[in-house]
Order: structure tokens, then sequence, then C-alpha cells
């Protein structure tokens, strides 16, 4: 049977970018959406697809230090800037104190809206060391979960910041911030 | 891997003229493109009343007529959403662009969406081949209620309607098939909850033996319910790989999941109450109409368990019980977390409410009267389960459920402050119960596949499977306690048909239960065995075997020097020269397959705290307090994750969920900012607290709780709301109380119903 043709309908574009803290390459079509190129083209696949519409923040990813919806942008945007992943969280096979309270916690259960959840909790920990818990649940409202009724969830970020605040660890994350020359104003 | 996608219907009701698929097939990167009249070597789906037992059939004897689902709209379309044509292509990309180029010409003919009006018999026919929309119709009588209310004290009714709500599991379905066209075999990927039931249908469908077809279930996002059916897409990715030759993958989006994955609840009940002068219920009289779209691909289960559930833990002897399942032109409805359940808690607490407002008694005095004590149990209700059985709640103490509860929210100062803020004026308090017993173990069975390795790893495989319930921990946890060694040391295989012949699934919240007596069962038949062979090599008797897994070696007892390895055993259980396996009993394992006799009956209680802000029409849920009793907990850390999680889709249901259409049976719900599930700050946090009354009738005392969160929490809610706005004399009988709901109920207005106008 013949191989069904895959040439693009728009032609492709050769793109460098840095994912979880490595440079990166693609070609991508300009409607090919960064969640996408993510899972399909770099095997990265802890990025999730949810709604496709900027609702749900399974697809949360970090870009440039802010978290932003992968579904709701394209590959060709993010070209020359920096992405981090779920993939970027863990050294190897030591996972990041956030994951770890994740899994002390029970704040998981399907694990489907977990990466983007990590995404929000890091983002809110860079900001605020020490988070109420009100905080917490609004810097996570725009991660939805189905299964755990954000209990845990919450426990888990709350234990993070516990950890830090009582200098049992260094950062509550690792070193996925840019130096602040690198960040650049994006949408 | 090439991709499928599907192009769904746009009109609810339409006569399907012609499709013109050329476009299509020309268009870039697709290798195929198929309407329904092109699927003549496919067998359609099975009748989907063939899950119906004969022993429930002959005890309830229902009017049925079911409809046969195509696996590809033919003739005419049922619902907006129905698949009408597939795809298969390089990419989801081109797929879709040959989706958009694919021309149908559809004659829209007027929908049936009201669900009242479906239920008549002149209405427009969802299926022309049937009598007419109601494709279930059951009666059931307990005692004599007819005379009951003849001479009651006093009678009360009320008309509750429960929202159509969707499962919305985080990952949408996916389905991936791998032919070997060497072989003729087929690996179906799936996000299921029913791998063996995928299989068995997909051969059937596809003509192909059985044992030619491996399901494999990997890590699901979440099941609910809406992925406990075999779908047409399933069974179409199958048929495609098999006829390309080559892997074909479907990714559902979102879009295509509010359209069309089942849907759930959408009830519309009539219920009375005769009650006495101290506010016991003697007799109630129900009239349930059940929307369930366009079929029910799991039968009228739904329909049946909010009857089996109603009269929950109250002493009430006297029923009378008419419902049925009603066809619309909406997506098909199929059990959905909860399952009928918390319709029937509904209307029940709303019926306990209504009787203490009439008599002026306290709500939870008046909950106390009418529950079962624990000295009454087994208590035989008197009406027939769905496997013919009578429903016999086994074990329990109802009273001390609602007692705790009451206690820990400081019941009576809630009491009091809600008085005080009346005075005050501006936000109102309300407390809502909602006290109920859940049905939970299904059969007909599961089963667990124990074998040993020479190592002295354990492994049990299940047909059961995990979207989230953590079943790889609590069942090593059995296993583990079963045959003495660290958990992790056992290995736990969900979900593969290649490992374990026959299996149910994971629903209905029975999976821990019915597979952990089935591993005590086939762990004691492999522990004998062991005994035997260790025996015949040591020339001993069977019962002078000590099993040491830990050590890996068998001994005799009080003499350790005569021992063997566990690897010496397994040799001896294979077959060979001069070994003594063989036949059937050949290997180091062992399958039973666990048929419950009944349900387990788990219970419990909730109280819901709210506020009700009268200026802007909002409610928060400021306490929730559950006390739950599922029999022994094997793991309380994922317990408590199930109950918090139903409890935040119970909440969703209550405040937030609906599936609305409007009368041209078009989805106005069609993305998540339209149906909202409860983000993290809708959700208070959950207390918990619990009782263990074991389970009688399982070796390890443990009963079911996946479901029951949600299974409370609506009436819980609803009810605090009602308490709420009292002074009012308004009451909630409408899910969910959305702020447009709640506006209209504090100007005093009627409910709208549930079709947008």
């Amino acid at each position: 049977m013949p191989e069904p043709s895959r040439a693009p309908l728009f032609g492709l574009v050769t793109m460098e970018l840095q994912v979880n803290g490595r440079p990166a390459e693609g070609r991508v079509e300009p409607r090919k959406l960064l969640l996408d190129f993510l899972r399909d083209d770099l095997r990265l696949t802890g990025t999730h697809a949810g709604c496709e519409h900027g609702v749900c923040g399974a697809c949360t990813v970090i870009l440039d230090g802010r978290t932003v919806r992968s579904c709701l942008t394209f590959a060709l945007q993010v070209a020359g800037h920096d992405v981090w992943t779920v993939e970027g969280m863990a050294q190897g096979d030591e996972l990041s104190p956030l994951q770890n309270a994740f899994h002390q916690q029970h704040g998981l259960q399907c694990g489907y809206c977990t990466p983007g959840m990590l995404m929000s909790a890091l983002e809110l920990l860079h900001e605020r060391s020490n988070p109420n818990e009100l905080e917490i649940r609004q810097a996570i409202s725009g991660n939805l979960c189905r299964c755990t009724g954000y209990q845990n969830i919450v426990k888990s970020i709350r234990a993070v910041a516990d950890a830090y605040q009582a200098g049992a660890i260094e950062r509550a994350m690792g070193d996925i911030w840019p130096k602040p020359e690198r960040r650049s104003s994006h949408g | 891997m090439l991709a499928a996608g599907f192009l769904r219907s746009p009109y609810a009701r339409a006569r399907i003229r012609s499709i013109d698929l050329d476009a299509a097939r020309r268009a870039r990167g697709i290798v195929l493109a198929l309407s329904g009249s092109d699927l003549a070597d496919i067998r359609p789906l099975p009748d989907m009343g063939s899950r119906l037992t004969k022993r429930w059939l002959d005890r309830v004897r229902p009017r049925t007529q079911f409809p046969r689902q195509r696996l590809l709209a033919e003739e005419l379309t049922h619902w907006v959403g129905e698949p009408v044509a597939v795809v298969v292509g390089g990419d989801r990309y081109l797929v879709e662009d040959a989706l958009d180029a694919i021309a149908v010409d559809y004659e829209p003919l007027e929908p049936v969406v009201d669900l009242r009006r479906a239920a008549h018999p002149d209405a427009p026919k969802v299926h022309p081949e049937l009598e007419d929309n109601v494709i279930f119709d059951f009666e059931v009588a307990l005692g004599d209620a007819a005379g009951a209310f003849a001479t009651a004290e006093r009678t009360l009714r009320r008309r509750i309607r429960s929202g159509r709500n969707a499962a919305v599991p985080l990952e949408c379905r996916v389905t991936a098939a791998v032919p070997n066209v060497r072989t003729g075999e087929l690996t179906v990927y799936s996000g299921t909850q029913t791998p063996h039931t995928l299989r068995r249908t997909t051969a059937e469908c596809l003509g192909m033996p059985e044992s030619a077809i491996r399901v494999i279930v990997p890590d699901v996002g979440g099941g609910f319910g809406g992925k406990n059916s075999v779908y047409p897409e399933e069974v179409l990715v199958a048929y495609l790989a098999r006829r390309l030759g080559r892997p074909v993958k479907w990714v559902e989006d979102r879009r295509e999941n509010l359209l069309s994955m089942t849907q759930g609840r959408d009830q519309d009940i009539e219920a009375e109450a005769a009650f006495d002068g101290d506010g016991r219920v003697l007799a109630v009289r129900v009239n349930q109409w059940l929307d369930c779209g366009a079929y029910e691909p799991q039968g009228p289960v739904v329909t049946y368990q909010t009857f089996t559930h109603l009269l929950g833990p109250y002493r009430i002897r006297h029923l009378q019980f008419h419902g049925r399942s009603v066809a619309t032109n909406k997506a098909p409805q199929a059990p959905y977390r909860g399952a009928g359940r918390p319709e029937a808690v509904l209307v029940m607490e709303s019926l306990m409410d209504g009787v203490a407002s009439e008599l002026s008694l306290d709500p939870a005095e008046v909950r106390q009267r009418n529950l079962i004590g624990p000295q009454a149990l087994p208590y035989n209700v008197g009406i027939p389960f769905r496997d013919g059985n009578d429903v016999v709640y086994d074990s329990g103490n109802y009273p001390e459920l609602l007692n705790r509860v009451l206690d820990t929210a400081g019941y009576h100062s809630l009491r009091s402050q809600q008085a005080e803020r009346r005075k005050l004026g501006g936000k109102l308090l309300g407390i809502g119960l909602a006290c109920y017993v859940e049905a939970t173990g299904t059969g007909p069975f599961e089963g667990a596949a124990i074998s040993i390795d020479p190592s002295g790893e354990v492994t049990l495989a299940t047909g059961g499977c995990s979207q989230g319930q953590g079943h790889e921990i609590s069942l090593a946890q059995v296993v583990a306690e079963l045959w003495m060694i660290e958990p992790e040391r056992v290995r736990i295989v969900l979900g593969d048909t290649a490992h374990i012949a026959y299996g149910a699934g994971t629903y209905a919240s029975r999976t821990l239960q019915l597979v952990s007596a089935a591993a005590v069962e086939a762990s004691a038949n492999l522990r004998e065995k062991l005994r035997l062979l260790a025996a015949g090599l040591l020339e001993a008797t069977a019962d002078d075997i000590d099993v040491d897994l830990q050590n890996r070696r068998l001994a005799v007892k009080g003499d350790p020097s005569r021992a063997v390895s566990l690897a010496q055993v397994a040799r001896a259980a294979a077959p060979g020269w001069g070994s003594t396996g063989a036949g059937d009993g050949a290997g180091l394992q062992a399958t039973a397959y666990f048929a419950p006799s009944t349900q387990a009956w788990a219970s419990a209680a909730h109280l819901a705290l709210v506020e009700v802000d009268p200026a802007h029409a909002t409610v928060i849920v400021k306490r929730f307090l559950v006390c739950h009793d599922a029999g022994r907990v094997i793991n309380p850390l994922l317990a408590e994750g199930q109950i918090v999680g139903g409890v935040a889709t119970g909440l969703g249901g209550a405040l937030l969920e609906e599936v609305v259409y409007d009368e041209a049976g078009q989805l106005l719900t069609g993305t998540l900012m339209d149906y909202l599930i409860p983000a993290a700050t809708d959700v208070p946090n959950v207390e918990l607290d619990h009782i263990e009354t074991l389970n009688p009738n399982h070796p390890l005392g443990v009963k079911g709780l996946g479901e029951g969160g949600t299974v409370g929490a609506p009436a819980a809610i609803a009810r605090a709301i009602a308490d709420a706005l009292q002074p009012l004399g308004v009451d909630v009988d409408t899910l969910p109380v959305t702020p447009e709901r709640l506006f209209r109920l504090l100007q005093g207005e009627a409910q709208p119903s549930h079709s947008a106008k």
C-alpha cells in the first residue's frame, strides 16, 4: 500500500529552542500546537491534552518563567524561547521535592492533571514561598482535577512550603527560572 | 501509526440522504474513509438487553424494547455527536482537514428532547422500529402502599429533578489497535474500564476468535463510568487496523467527549410520602422518568438502581414504584459515578425534610426516628436487586453514622448560629443531611490469577483495572499479607486479557472487594499445591510443610534441615520427565473467580454546611462532613482519596454541572467553559470519619466505596440550601442549583426546566 503523503499543507519551518535546559530543534507546520510538538516531535509525553481550549490546565508548561497553556500556543511561537516541562523536574531517578510531596501526600490518583498541576505549583512557590491555603487554591484554580477533590494537592504544595520554611530543602524547585536577562516579553 | 478521526452528526435527528467521501479520500495523507454503508463486513454491537439476568426478568417482568446501536449512523442520526463517518490518515491534523471535506446531505427532522413528552405514546419516535420511546418500563410493589396512603395521617408530594451530568475524565477516550499481519492477531490498547468485554465485543463484531485479540489497558486518566461501555469508536479502530494491516490510533478530543461520551443522571421523579404525626414515614409512591438519550449501552442499570436505593437506610415497609427509561435525541446514558443512587438519595432526603417541615420537627430527629437500627440487621428490604436476589442490608450501623457527623459538626451549635444569622439578615446558613446505603461489588464475578516465580516474587493478575484508584497498591497489600512477603516483591498485573482468561472490569465500586476475595481463594489453592509438591519431594505429608516465601524455601515443621527451595518446587511443578506436576495443575499458579452471592451494602452519612448570599445568589459550601462505612479498609489513604474526590464530584452535580440541550437537540454545553466541573476554589476540605462493620460475605470483610462521596453529596448540599432558604418558604427541587436557579428561588419564581429557552 502506498505510504500516505505526509507532505504538509503549509510548508515546514525549522526552529530552535531550549527545552528543560537543553537545546532542542524541530521542523513544524505553522499550525502545529506546542502541545503536539512537545508530545509527538520531542516525545515528551508528560504534558497532557485535556481540552484543547485552554480551560483544564493539563497542558500547562513553563515558558520563559511563566506558565502557559501549550494547547493555545503554536510551536513556532516559542522558537528561540525557554520551555520547561514536567520532565525537567526530576534529576535522573531523583524526584524533585514537589513530586515527592505529591507522592507522599497522595496528591494524585489518575495522574493526568498532575504535570500541569506541578507546573502551576512551581510558579506559585517561586512567587510566594509561604502561601496560605486560599492562595494555593487560587493558584491551582486553573488546573482541573476530577479525581482528588484537591485536598491532598493542597497538602502536597503546603508540605513543600513547610519544608522550605524549615530549611529542610534549599529551594522549592530546581533551576527552572531563567536568569533575568533571558526573560522575554511574550503574550 | 495512522490516526483516525470521526465525522459526527450536527443534527439530533436527521435522515442521511447521501454521504460523499470522494474529496476526503483524495485529501492529502488520507488512506481510508468509510461511512455506515461501507461496514457490511462488521456485525452490529450486541443487544443492550443482553446483560439482564433471567431471575430478575422473571421477578420484575419489565417491558423492554432495546434499540440496536449502529457503529456508524446509517439512514438516521440519533443525537448530535453520533459518529457518521471515519477517516484514517497520516496524522490528526490531516484527518481533520479531510473530515472537513466530507459532504453529507442531511434532511433535518423534528427531534425529541423533552423527557415527559417523549414518554407519551404518540410522541415522534427516536427509533422508528420500536413501539414508542419508553425502552424500559417496570413497576414494583412492596407491602400495600395504597392502603397505607389511604389511612395515613399526613401525606406530602415532591417533584425532584436531577440535571444531566457528563463524566468528564481529564483524559478523553483513546484506542489504538496494532495488527500482526503474519499471525492475524490483534492487540488493542484502550482506556477502557472493561478489557475483557471489549475483547469479546470486538471479536463478535469482527468475526474473530477471542483468543486472537489481546486488550491491554495502559495508565488511564480517569473513567468514572464513562469508559465502562464498549463504544463504536473502539470497535471501529480495531476493524480499521485489521483492514489496513497497520496500527491505527484514535485520540478523542474534549469536544467529542462532551458530545458523545455516555452521560448520567437526567431524572424527573414524582414522589409522595405517607407519614404519621411522629414523623415516621410509612409508605412512598414514586413515578420515575429517566432520560436515557439515544441508547442505554449497558441496559437499564441506572433506572433500576434508583429504585433499589430509594428506601435507603430507612424502615419503610410500603412502596409503589413505577420507573421508565425514555429515549430522546441526546447522548446515550450509561452508569456515571453513583449510577442512579444520587438521584434516589436526593428524593428520599427531600421527603424526610418535607416531613420535618410539615411537623416542625428537627430534620436530624426525623431521620433518627426512621433509620433502621443495627440490631435489625441483616434486614431484608423486600425488593429485588438487579441480580434477581432480595435486597438485604447485611451489616451496618446507620444511626451511628448520623450521630457521628452531627457530633463532629457541632450540630446544635450550628443551629444556634443559623438562628442568630436569621435575626441579623444578610447571608444565610443552611445545614443539609444525607443518610444512605450503597450497593457495592456487583457480580457476576472477578478473578485473581496468582503465580509464584522461583525468585519468590508473587504475581496477581486480574481483569480489573485502574483509572486512578491505586488498585496496584491495595491489591499488593492484600497479596503481601496473604503470602507474608514485602509488598515490593508483589507484582500486580491489571487490565491485560493475556494474563487472565476472564474478567468483568472496574465499575460499581467492585474491584478491590471482589479481587481480594478471589485472591484469598486462589492463594489458599496455591498454598495447598505448594505443600503437596514439597511434601512429595520431602516424603512428608502436606500438613507438615511450612511455606516460607520470605526465604524462598519450604520445610518440614520442626525439622528445618529437611527443606526444599522454591526453585526446586517450581521445577517439580513443571511437566517433564520424572516430575510430579502435570496436566491442568502444572506450574506454581492458581486462578480463582469470585462470584459474590449478592451486593455488599456500604453506607454513610453526609452533612453539608452552606452559606447562601441572597444579594448575589451564590452558595459557598463552608463545611462538608462524611462518616462512612465500607467494611474493612485496606488502605486508608486511598480510601479517603476516593471519598474526597467523590464529594467534589457530587458538589459539581449540586451546584455547577449540567448538560444542556436546546429544543433542536443542540448541545449548548460543549466546552469546559459551559460545562463546569469543580475547581480548587469550589471545594471545601472534607472532614472524614469512618466506622467498620465487616462484610459478612467476604473473607476479609471488605465492602466498596469508590462512588460513595458522589452518592450523598448532591442531596446534602441541596438540602442545606433548602434549609438556608426555609424562612422564605421555598424548597430546592431541581439540581444543579445554579446562580440563576437560586436567584429565581429567592424571587419565589418557578424553576426553569432543563432545556434552555
